[in-house]
């Protein structure tokens, strides 16, 4: 196994998502056939190979420093599934 | 056992910019709650950043004016976690390749060796929005959400753990803080967070060359704070370590109240922040040329013209040193010496009298009602005998208050230095006329009564006499039989 | 002719001449779309009052002649772009109420072109899928067998055209989510080189494969369409400031010595045996239209798709973070604190192929793995784009199948994710290269499934594969065939 329960569990905190004991089990073994998949990339030397972030050469995309009107707090707010005057609200954090 | 601090400093300074670093919405500070939003700083769904160009070229003059080497390629990496002030969940950063790095800033504490502090790098990134609790009606036991600070761009600069005690953290702190208000590109004021900063300290027993674990205390908002967190959390794992215990790598609050630090102890999972470069940016190459045209835009330093004003002007370093505080001063100051060049005198009246009033009125230097070519003209006056210094004070009271020229000021109060022996030796003679007993002790040997005639005899001209002519001529007579 | 059986530029025709008006052409659209859509399942959201509002309006500018070809013209779009006033899902439960404050840069374009949009179209939940199955809002149906899928992840942009619901639309395409759905509906799909559309307003799922393109009728309306929405926008840091060429004019029919690429890579065993035949009888059409063929190597192929899948949801796994419940979208009525507020609307909100990327993204990326899986994944792109930049010094175009098979079953693969990632292999190599693809129909199975061929093209050449696949469109008559439905 490349992949446990417990990264499973790991990973899913850091992703902030909370996956039933049946998901978790289900998503282990399928990130385990498909980590197992990906595996073939060690069959390739890269020690020479550049990275790649974008596959069409770019750089230096700026903006002038112009200010733009904002949107509005109406607008800002409009999909808010909580709010109180111009604040999201959210709920209190609970250690 | 001797134990010896290390200090290493992360500072988060806001740049001075109009519009945030990836989005046109403004900076200002204190506007109505996401009122500075759109759809690029509340993380809204398909919005992209685009990288405000002035953010750069302020991080290059960050860079240059603390020795740094300027990066030819660097790039924006993501950090990724979960905050309700964080839109994207995840904040727009650079990892690793940051724009600046290697350069350093001299320190020097009062009777010591400058010291050579080292700067690790400098990065650019974006500002978290912010969360508030309690004080807004509806919110109950929730917090509200503010995203105006969101995306406002910071540069943050860490130092090498070169620092070994509070004082030279706090000469850091100063050094840079100057440096970069100096240069416009951060307003410096700390109370609003603008320029904020982490402290990575740890203890290691002298002579050791191995790092103690280190403890970061986040946020501490002026410089006195700084001294105390530091001097606290030293003494804090000093003591810990006698007691036969160990330090924890965590991260710990100041509480400027009781001036201690305590753990933000949190059931988080261990942070894993996951970086990786931004697909949305594109690499930021910065050409020699650039790297050339910024350093011509570069103003003269603060290090260089505290130099210049010793060797040039013939300053004492007091003054050097006082008068490089910030850009502001030392313009002024400049300015006045071009008008008239005696600069120890006007470093004398910058240093009192400008200084005194600008600190009662809470006046900037930038905004001080007296200007430069004003505040030269009377210095001049007073160094051509035309008015009395005592005088001049008046003169720049008035000049502050209700402006105007020195000279029309003199005028219209009739405040010029009488130096018609005449008129004087009129005043004189009534003096001398009115204080016979005086005059009896002077020829009887009691100089000091001199004093005494002199202070009379301004008195009567209203201050307005020439005092030198006045000692002179008031000895003349008392002598004469 | 059926008014919803015209393509752009005969509608276009029709509209200029007076024979036909804008509105009339939308209400036709308007009723195709509610006599078919229970069979098909195009769409998520239909905005039927706008749809009319603007298609007066593009009547009114029609009359006072300033139309351009693509006013009045009743279109749809992939729920993938953010429309101003229009509930916006990207096919998730996550933003099943998101009404967006502004609009992308494609349908602003369009919109100035004077489009009249008609709704918005079923996906795969956040782009993530091959088959639309994912979607939060009911699956999307094949028109040519109602059993089986339409592709993905712009299933119901393709759907939409072959069940002539919309005379146009848009989708994106981030591992063949254009190419893929357009061969399985007999459609015509363009997925232009990165950074020719803008991806401003276009909800992300991987952004440095992520491209807006559009799906048609015929060549002719791909061109019409890419030239409408390609360009520079000051927004998209990604997007290029190339000037956008007239696609229209590079229809030349004429592909005389163009020099095709056949990669040995992508005619292997195991392809389906009416794939393989459509591919023969396209060789020998370009043959006989002048073309010259060269044997190519694509040696990298085989590692596409492991690459692909690190890379795209690595980035999907941070794209996704925003969706927190803090601003917008789902936020679980039943939650405890913040973290748990959180977690549970984002657990409530996504579905299961979105939060497996998630996951895997996460995963890859995390501390320990990073250097194992994102940055060699990162590595291997590199030599993934070195094969074409080779094969492009000696040919024009690559000719390759689009899917190694026809449009499967609907439930054929939900279990096995990986057998349904594998079914991109031949669209995937094209993302990471980040150059241009096109999709043009080549036949039928013996199934009546339609069968694509793709086009792949050098870094901003569309105009290259545009001509190859119109040249092939005028001498055969695929496009020509309809979906009985």
């Amino acid at each position: 196994m490349k992949i446990t329960v417990a990264d499973v569990e790991y990973v899913a905190r850091l992703a902030r998502l909370a996956l039933s004991k049946a998901e978790t089990e289900l998503f282990a073994g399928q990130m385990d056939a498909i980590l197992g998949y990906v595996d073939k990339l060690n069959e390739l030397d890269t020690a020479d190979v550049r990275p790649t972030s974008h596959a069409v050469p770019m750089e230096n995309a700026f903006r002038e420093d112009a200010v733009n009107p904002s949107i509005g707090v109406e607008k800002a707010l409009a999909n808010a599934p909580d709010r109180v005057d111009s604040f999201y609200r959210v709920p209190k954090v609970i250690e | 056992m001797k134990f010896q601090p290390v200090i290493g400093l992360e500072v988060h300074t806001q740049l001075k910019t109009g519009s945030k670093i990836f989005c046109g919405c403004s900076t200002t500070f204190g506007s109505e709650p996401n009122s500075q939003t759109c759809p690029v700083c509340l993380g809204l769904p398909g919005a992209l950043p685009v990288l405000n160009k002035k953010v750069v070229e302020f991080a290059i003059k960050a860079g240059l004016a603390t020795n740094c080497i300027i990066a030819h390629h660097s790039v924006f990496a993501r950090k990724n976690y979960f905050y309700p002030d964080l839109p994207k969940g995840y904040q727009i950063s650079q990892l690793e390749e940051p724009i600046c790095r290697k350069g350093w800033l001299d320190i020097q504490l009062e009777g010591q060796e400058a010291k050579r502090i080292g700067i690790t790098r400098i990065h650019m990134e974006e500002d978290a929005g912010k969360l508030v609790h309690g004080d807004v009606p509806g919110l109950d036991d929730g917090s509200g959400v503010d995203l105006n600070r969101a995306c406002t761009p910071l540069l943050e600069v860490v130092s090498e753990p070169d620092l070994r005690s509070s004082d030279e953290a706090v000469a850091y702190l100063k050094r840079l803080h100057r440096i970069v208000t100096w240069l416009g590109i951060c307003d410096g004021n700390m109370e609003e967070g603008s320029f904020r900063c982490d402290a990575n300290i740890s203890v290691m027993p002298v002579g050791s060359d191995t790092l103690g674990t280190r403890a970061e205390i986040k946020n501490v908002n002026s410089f006195k704070f700084v001294k105390q967190a530091i001097d606290y959390e030293i003494q804090r794992q000093i003591a810990l370590i006698e007691d036969g215990g160990s330090v924890v790598q965590e991260t710990r609050l100041f509480d400027p109240n009781s001036g201690t630090t305590r753990s933000m102890r949190s059931k988080e999972e261990a942070h894993d922040y996951r970086y990786f470069p931004d697909p949305d940016l594109v690499p930021l190459v910065i050409d020699a040329d650039w790297v050339q045209h910024a350093h011509k835009e570069l103003p003269e330093l603060p290090e260089h013209r505290r130099q210049r004003f010793i060797t040039e002007l013939g300053l004492p370093e007091y003054d050097a040193e006082v008068l490089t505080a910030s850009r502001g001063v030392a313009d002024y100051f400049e300015e006045c010496v071009a008008f008239h060049h005696n600069a120890k005198a006007v470093s004398n009246w910058l240093m009192s009298e400008v200084t005194r009033a600008l600190n009662d009125s809470g006046a900037a230097i930038d905004a001080c009602p007296v200007i430069p070519s004003q505040l030269a003209e009377l210095i001049k006056m007073i160094d051509k005998g035309a008015i009395s210094g005592k005088i001049a004070k008046t003169v720049f009271e008035e000049m502050w208050k209700n402006g105007g020229e020195p000279q029309a000021i003199v005028e219209k109060r009739g405040l010029a230095q009488v130096s018609d022996s005449g008129a004087i030796e009129a005043i004189i003679d009534e003096v001398i006329a009115a204080n016979m007993a005086q005059v009896e002790e002077f020829r009887g040997g009691k100089e000091k009564v001199l004093g005494f005639f002199v202070g009379l005899v301004m008195k009567a001209s209203r201050g307005k006499a020439n005092p030198a002519l006045v000692n002179e001529l008031l000895l003349a007579k008392l002598k004469v039989q | 002719m059926d008014i919803f059986e015209l393509t752009i530029h005969q509608l276009h025709n029709e509209l200029k001449t007076g024979a036909v008006s804008s509105l009339e052409a939308t209400k036709a659209m308007l009723a195709r779309i509610e006599s078919v859509e229970p069979h098909v399942g195009s769409f998520i959201t239909l905005t039927p009052e706008s749809a009319l509002a603007e298609a007066e309006a593009a009547d009114r500018r029609i009359a006072s002649g300033e139309a351009h070809v693509l006013t009045g013209i009743p279109l749809a779009l992939k729920d993938i772009f953010l429309t101003e006033g229009i509930r916006t899902t990207c096919g998730s439960r996550i933003l099943h109420n998101f009404v967006p404050p502004y609009s992308a840069t494609s349908w602003e374009r369009l919109r100035d072109c004077g489009c009249v949009l008609l709704g918005k179209l079923n996906q795969d939940e956040f782009a993530m899928g091959s088959s639309n199955e994912s979607s939060a809002f009911g699956v999307t149906r094949n028109p040519w067998d109602t059993t089986r899928i339409p592709g993905g992840s712009s299933g119901g942009s393709a759907a939409a055209i072959a069940a002539r619901q919309a005379t146009a639309t848009l989708g994106t395409d981030t591992g063949g989510s254009i190419r893929q759905p357009a061969s399985h509906c007999g459609c015509v799909g363009l997925k232009p080189t990165y950074g020719r559309v803008s991806r401003y307003g276009v909800i992300a799922y991987a952004s440095s494969l992520d491209q807006v393109g559009p799906i048609t009728r015929d060549v002719t309306d791909c061109a019409i369409m890419l030239g409408a929405v390609a360009g520079y926008d000051p927004r998209d840091s990604t997007s290029v400031r190339t000037p956008v060429p007239d696609y229209t004019a590079a229809l030349t029919g004429d592909v005389k010595g163009l020099k095709i690429g056949l990669p040995k890579e992508y005619f292997i065993t195991g392809l389906d045996r009416d794939v393989q035949e459509s591919m023969a009888r396209a060789i020998e059409t370009y043959g006989r239209l002048g073309a010259e063929f060269v044997e190519i190597s694509l040696p990298h192929t085989d590692y596409a798709v492991a690459t692909y899948y690190l890379i795209a949801t690595a980035e999907a796994s941070s794209n996704l973070a925003r969706y927190d419940g803090v601003r917008f979208g789902h936020r679980s009525p039943q939650a405890e604190g913040l973290i748990d507020m959180m977690t549970k609307s984002r657990s409530e909100g996504f579905g299961a192929e979105v939060k497996r990327r998630i996951m895997l993204g996460t995963y890859a990326l995390s501390s320990g793995y990073y250097d194992a899986y994102y940055v060699k994944a990162q590595k291997v792109r590199t030599l993934i784009m070195g094969d074409f930049t080779r094969a492009f010094e000696n040919v024009d175009v690559i000719l390759t199948p689009v899917a190694p098979t026809p449009a499967f079953k609907i439930g054929e693969k939900t279990n096995d994710p990986l057998q349904m990632y594998l079914s991109d292999i031949f669209t995937i190599p094209v993302n990471l290269a980040g150059t241009c693809a096109m999709s043009v129909p080549a036949g039928f199975s013996a199934l009546g499934l339609p069968i694509g061929l793709q086009l792949i093209g050098r870094p901003f050449g569309e105009e290259t594969i545009l001509r190859a696949g119109h040249a092939f469109e005028q001498a055969t008559e695929w496009h020509t065939r309809k979906a009985e439905i």
